[in-house]
């Protein structure tokens, strides 16, 4: 796809997308995991996680003030930092990024609450273009049990309680989750997605994304092209992982 | 300079805005930092509201959302080029949907000092790309109208050594480090900004005021100018 700019860095950035429930986070770790043990550096970046935004963010929140324009702003701009600070210096170090959802999760939440796919596909314009990106489909029932089943409260922005959709945050959430699906599923091609079965074992998807990341990166793992450590590097940065 | 029609935005609608319940008058005052913007703002509310105009008053940065959170990232050391602009463009969408459409609603001119276009300068001026970020602010709207208060470069310099007496780190562009030190890099980037704003004007129809006359001289410009809105 066009829109992104290519990665002329070093490194490489590999994505996971999906819906809350969907188990993305779960595979990053474990594909991270892997790559550490082949002695690639390995740094993780996650959405919406930039000390620069997080109070305003958090203001924003609290009191509810966000409009769907600002709500995708605020969310380009805590890109931005993480992307200008973090993941482009490490790309250039030759490090492997992973980041938990990227550009994507703009495309599919932003339009939902309303603002246009063109718009917010040129807001996105600036950003790196990943080297693989995965999107773990799964249906939205059985996310939601996931969901439901872990934890207590679901928040009202996380509902999508500010579009009005229904004053039953469990429904509203279901409506929510169900049309960022449809936008995921719309954009698998225009964004070049691998999609994963996500409702496949763990060990199976594992299995499929170190495949698929083997096959792409092929001998930029093992040749020295990729950010490498030694065994006592390793292990110092195994005792204290930074989540960026 | 008189426009009939209700207020249009350039590129991009805002969800749940009726553009003709939007009775008032926008109007904007662009123009480099130190350039004297702020006396104009303050001289042409006091005399609109002697004309019995209610006036709202906004400016970059001063939103209830993002205004705090710019002014904490400006302090610290890491805030970058495209994390900035968007930072401002949260804000100006933030102070657009929350306090200028409702004041136009209402009836009020709204006397904004700066709008989208010194957000793009500062953009442009630091190797942005124009095209990106003109779509990004395509959702605002076409005020009704856009004095550009116009200065050289020298103007600019001699009004902060005379004014406040000491360089502005990011009026400097200094987090581009343009030059080797802030005087430097305070002509390289205002010339940048300056270009920039120049080659905005034909195409988002601004009316250039030489910033060089008097106070006074200015005033009465545009009063005359935003006189003839009414």
């Amino acid at each position: 796809m066009s829109l992104l700019v290519p990665n002329r860095h070093r490194g490489k950035l590999i994505v996971v997308e999906g819906i809350d429930g969907s188990g993305k986070s779960t595979q990053l770790s474990l594909l991270s995991q892997w790559l550490r043990s082949e002695r690639i550096g390995v740094a993780f970046s996650e959405w919406n996680s930039s000390p620069l935004v997080r109070e305003t963010t958090r203001r924003g929140k609290k009191k509810n003030m966000f409009t769907p324009t600002t709500f995708s702003l605020i969310h380009a701009t805590d890109f931005a930092d993480r992307l200008e600070r973090y993941i482009v210096p490490l790309l250039k170090a030759g490090a492997v990024v992973c980041a938990d959802r990227y550009a994507y999760t703009a495309f599919a939440r932003d339009v939902v609450r309303g603002v246009s796919r063109r718009w917010v596909r040129n807001l996105y314009k600036f950003a790196v273009r990943p080297n693989l990106a995965f999107y773990f489909r799964v249906p939205l029932e059985v996310a939601i049990g996931r969901i439901l089943g872990g934890r207590n409260a679901i928040k009202y922005y996380e509902a999508g309680m500010d579009l009005g959709l229904s004053r039953n945050v469990e429904e509203s959430f279901r409506l929510f989750q169900g049309r960022i699906l449809d936008e995921y599923e719309a954009m698998i091609q225009e964004v070049g997605f691998h999609v994963i079965d996500a409702t496949g074992s763990i060990e199976s998807q594992q299995r499929q994304m170190r495949d698929i990341t083997t096959k792409e990166f092929g001998e930029h793992l093992h040749n020295g092209h990729l950010l490498r450590a030694s065994q006592g590097d390793i292990d110092a940065a195994q005792a204290a992982p930074r989540i960026l | 300079m008189l426009l009939k029609q209700p207020l249009e935005f350039y590129s991009e609608a805002l969800a749940g805005v009726a553009q003709d319940e939007l009775q008032g008058k926008l109007i904007v005052i662009e123009g480099p930092d130190s350039v004297g913007r702020s006396t104009q703002v303050s001289r042409l509310r006091t005399w609109l509201e002697h004309q019995g105009h209610a006036v709202l008053d906004t400016g970059l940065a001063r939103g209830a959302l993002a205004g705090k959170g710019i002014q904490q990232a400006k302090e610290g050391n890491t805030l970058g080029p495209v994390t900035m602009t968007l930072f401002y463009a949260t804000d100006f969408a933030d102070r657009l949907e929350n306090e200028i459409i409702p004041a136009l609603r209402a009836g009020f001119v709204v006397l904004t000092d700066r709008y989208i276009f010194s957000l793009m300068a500062r953009a442009i001026a630091r190797d942005e790309d124009r095209v990106w970020i003109e779509k990004v602010a395509g959702f605002a709207l076409v005020p009704h109208a856009v004095y550009y208060l116009r200065a050289d470069v020298r103007d600019l310099l001699t009004r902060v050594v005379l004014g406040r007496g000491a360089f502005d780190y990011w009026e400097s562009g200094m987090d581009m480090r343009f030059g080797a030190d802030m005087h430097d890099s305070f002509i390289r980037y205002q010339t940048r900004v300056i270009r920039a704003l120049d080659r905005m004007a034909k195409r988002y129809n601004f009316i250039v005021v030489d910033a060089n006359q008097t106070p006074d001289q200015i005033f009465r410009e545009l009063r005359r100018g935003i006189g003839k809105l009414f």
